[in-house]
């Protein structure tokens, strides 16, 4: 496969669960806002997700407050902000269109009617458009593209690709989202355990459609140890931490297989597995947790160099 | 007022090709037909078919207006124009081979030598190589009028790069989805076989030094060109990679392409960029979108480049002029099909003619092509025709003029419902080891009331291209 066409197929996928976690964010967002504002912290809460996407600033500086209409426009309408879903939706359907050859019918079809339909709801006015129906709009159109993918696209490399693209976003975006929680959201270490705190959970799962997962799961008073042990060991959360390392850990050894070449990729993949696989709650709060995820965001940047380095530059020898 | 050769009524009788087609027509109701061409649209959309017109700006997703009603050839009127049209692309080519080679056609006087030496289109850089099988153009689109019910003109050939046959392939998808009962009450040739049949003709001319199966690339501009997905439509139906020039290098002998696996070897290309943009090294030292160091490839025998880099002087409008004495010459057949006569502003005579005939005549640029800057005489009004009159007097070589031709008419679907509106023709012949070509075409439409003008750069249209089993 052509080195251009892995990056592009890779930064597809990248791209389609960006435009997910920005709806997601826009769901919490929108619940922040409708509270009332007086009370410490909830405006900080909502900062707080904006960092986690990197673009608390950007924010602030065009907008102001955190009202609803101003959130909607951040984090689905506006195409300055690159992870905004409009955004994100046009350049996964750019990425798509320049490798038309590498997708099935089913596939493109998903991404350009995502595409299609985003411009008509760009026509309509604002007035006529509830939040709950674009933040279930665009988590439905990123099902459609990841479940064409899932049944219609050969596994062969591309299908590797596509799979490393989505899992090395989703890892970054849960670390992100689960440090900014800990690192900037509490005012101080005395609220850990505090009816602020247990809220803050409560919101940070539901940022990630885990809510109800997770009192099936644990049951019970939510804990900040239970809620590290799900989102970073608990290989059965869909978007926790070692399930997203394994799936990339996966998809780099079919690579490796398929080429019969091993790169520094996978190295870098399966030390990460390693490091998470023999770590337990104890060892991270020890650690600390923001020390812990600063340090797997930063594998995870490097994992995604080395993917580059190794597969989508073309300098390949 | 001309009398147009209406392709389906002719003197109060439905023609036969076209019988099948007046019931279906007839029984289909109004709000039905709006049903259908909603859908196609949608069809077209969803497909991701659109067409960005250069330097107009504005959506760059527009789609090429469909018209459902389709145009229909007989078996016989087909074979007849294959004919012509097999017996022209191997006459281009072999003009081609020649005029890179020992020039034997100018030597015996039947073209003027400036016209092809001195030809922007003549590329000296290639002159004394011989391409793999001594084929330069392997895809050979000529665009052909019809006036009356045997009377077809050829209208210019286009050698280097012809677009448009993903039109030719959509159309006919969309009307077998929409109208699968035609295809059951009409015996109509498929025309699908196409990508197939280019892969093979490009195989066919792969380097004789390439040891195994060849690996044969397409060669795009990149993705914001106008016929980007006419780009990655083929490369998908052929089954071969799309390439832009930044996968592409050179190593040693050969071309190579970027792979997640490494380099791997390249040995035809279908190039769909002019040659100027081709190799840096070679012709613009400031293109960005070729291969440094491709033309070195190319002699050596490396690697084949369809079509042919210099493939351009063959379809240049000056040069059109003498494709039947080329038929003659090479061949030692007769033309099967007419050119349009054709004035030349380059010479003293027939300049002079011109200028006294501006407003019967159509006038063109030598090198233009689109539609852009032409005059229409009996269409346009006196200023337009003093500035082409200027234009000519100042640089008369650059001009060619034609009789208005009483271009046939196809019944289309328009807002007042159908009505006839002007169409040519432009099949895709493909020349390899073998020469072929699929029973069809694009048949472009001038939806506009009276327009001349095809293009789909000027408000043409596209229909489906029917060509009947005997």
């Amino acid at each position: 496969m052509l080195s251009r066409t892995a990056d592009n197929l890779f930064w597809l996928a990248r791209y389609m669960e960006r435009a997910e976690t920005a709806a997601r964010l826009l769901e919490v967002g929108a619940r922040i806002a409708m509270l009332p504002n007086s009370e410490q912290g909830y405006r900080n809460e909502w900062e707080a997700l904006l960092h986690a996407g990197g673009t608390a600033d950007a924010f602030k500086a065009k907008y102001g407050d955190p009202v609803q209409r101003n959130i909607e426009s951040h984090l689905f309408f506006d195409h300055e902000n690159p992870s905004s879903v409009a955004s994100c939706i046009v350049a996964a359907r750019e990425n798509g269109r320049i490798v038309r050859t590498a997708l099935t019918t089913q596939v493109w079809d998903a991404l350009n009617t995502a595409f299609q339909e985003l411009r008509q709801i760009e026509r309509e006015a604002r007035s006529e458009q509830s939040l709950s129906r674009l933040t279930e709009w665009t988590r439905r159109h990123c099902a459609q593209v990841r479940g064409a993918i899932e049944t219609t696209l050969l596994r062969n490399d591309g299908w590797d690709f596509l799979n490393i693209g989505y899992y090395l976003e989703r890892a970054d975006s849960t670390a992100r989202l689960l440090d900014v929680k800990y690192y900037v959201l509490l005012p101080s270490v005395g609220f850990i355990g505090s009816g602020l705190d247990n809220y803050q959970w409560r919101t940070l799962l539901r940022a990630m459609s885990l809510n109800r997962a997770f009192h099936w799961a644990y049951g019970g008073e939510v804990t900040a140890a239970k809620i590290a042990h799900f989102l970073i060991l608990n290989p059965q959360t869909p978007r926790g931490l070692i399930t997203c390392v394994e799936e990339l850990n996966k998809h780099l050894d079919r690579l490796a297989r398929a080429y019969r070449r091993s790169t520094p990729a996978q190295t870098a993949a399966r030390n990460m597995l390693a490091r998470i696989s023999e770590t337990n709650t104890e060892i991270i709060f020890d650690e600390g947790l923001h020390e812990f995820l600063t340090r797997f965001i930063g594998e995870a940047g490097d994992l995604a160099l080395k993917v580059h380095e190794s597969y989508l530059s073309g300098d390949t020898r | 007022m001309t009398a147009y050769f209406n392709e389906m009524v002719n003197q109060g009788t439905v023609r036969l090709p076209y019988a099948q087609l007046q019931n279906w027509v007839d029984q289909m109701p109004a709000d039905l037909r709006n049903l259908k061409q909603a859908e196609a649209e949608a069809l077209f959309r969803r497909i991701g078919i659109t067409f960005a017109v250069y330097g107009e700006g504005g959506d760059p997703d527009r789609l090429i207006p469909f018209d459902m009603f389709p145009r229909v050839f007989s078996g016989q009127e087909w074979s007849r124009l294959e004919r012509g049209i097999k017996q022209r692309a191997r006459a281009l080519n072999a003009f081609l081979a020649d005029v890179y080679d020992r020039g034997e056609i100018v030597r015996a006087g039947r073209i003027p030598a400036k016209l092809v030496y001195l030809n922007e289109a003549y590329e000296k850089a290639v002159a004394g190589i011989r391409p793999p099988k001594g084929v330069y153009s392997h895809i050979v689109g000529i665009d052909l009028v019809r006036t009356g019910p045997d009377d077809f003109f050829v209208l210019e050939d286009n050698c280097r790069t012809p677009s448009g046959v993903s039109y030719m392939l959509e159309n006919r998808e969309i009307m077998m989805r929409m109208f699968p009962d035609l295809f059951v009450e009409n015996r109509i040739q498929p025309v699908e076989a196409y990508p197939e049949l280019l892969r093979r003709t490009l195989a066919s001319v792969a380097p004789l030094r390439c040891p195994d199966e060849p690996n044969v690339v397409i060669l795009t501009p990149g993705h914001f060109n106008s016929a980007y997905y006419e780009h990655s439509f083929l490369a998908d139906m052929m089954g071969v990679e799309l390439v832009e020039g930044q996968d592409l290098f050179v190593e040693g002998d050969y071309v190579w392409m970027r792979t997640t696996e490494g380099p791997r070897r390249v040995d035809v290309i279908y190039r769909r960029l002019d040659d100027a943009f081709l190799d840096p090294l070679c012709f613009r030292p400031d293109s960005m979108l070729g291969v440094p160091g491709l033309m070195d490839v190319y002699r050596s025998g490396g690697v084949s480049i369809c079509s042919a880099p210099g493939a351009g002087v063959a379809d240049d409008k000056a040069v059109y002029t003498f494709v039947p004495e080329m038929v003659r010459f090479y061949l030692g057949e007769e033309p099967i099909l007419q050119n349009v006569p054709t004035w030349q502003c380059a010479k003293d005579d027939e300049c002079k003619y011109v200028l006294e005939n501006l407003g019967d005549l159509v006038i063109k640029e030598v090198h233009g092509s689109g539609g852009y800057g032409m005059l229409v005489g009996p269409k346009s009004t006196k200023e337009q025709i003093e500035v082409f009159r200027h234009k000519i007097i100042e640089d008369p070589d650059n001009y060619i003029a034609q009789p208005t031709l009483a271009l046939s008419t196809v019944p289309s679907f328009v807002e007042e419902g159908v009505a006839p509106r002007h169409v040519d023709l432009r099949p895709y012949c493909l020349v390899g080891e073998r020469i072929e070509l699929v029973p069809g075409g694009l048949t472009r439409v001038a939806l506009r009331e009276g327009s001349l003008v095809v293009n789909s750069s000027q408000g043409g249209g596209v229909k489906d291209t029917w060509v009947l089993a005997e």
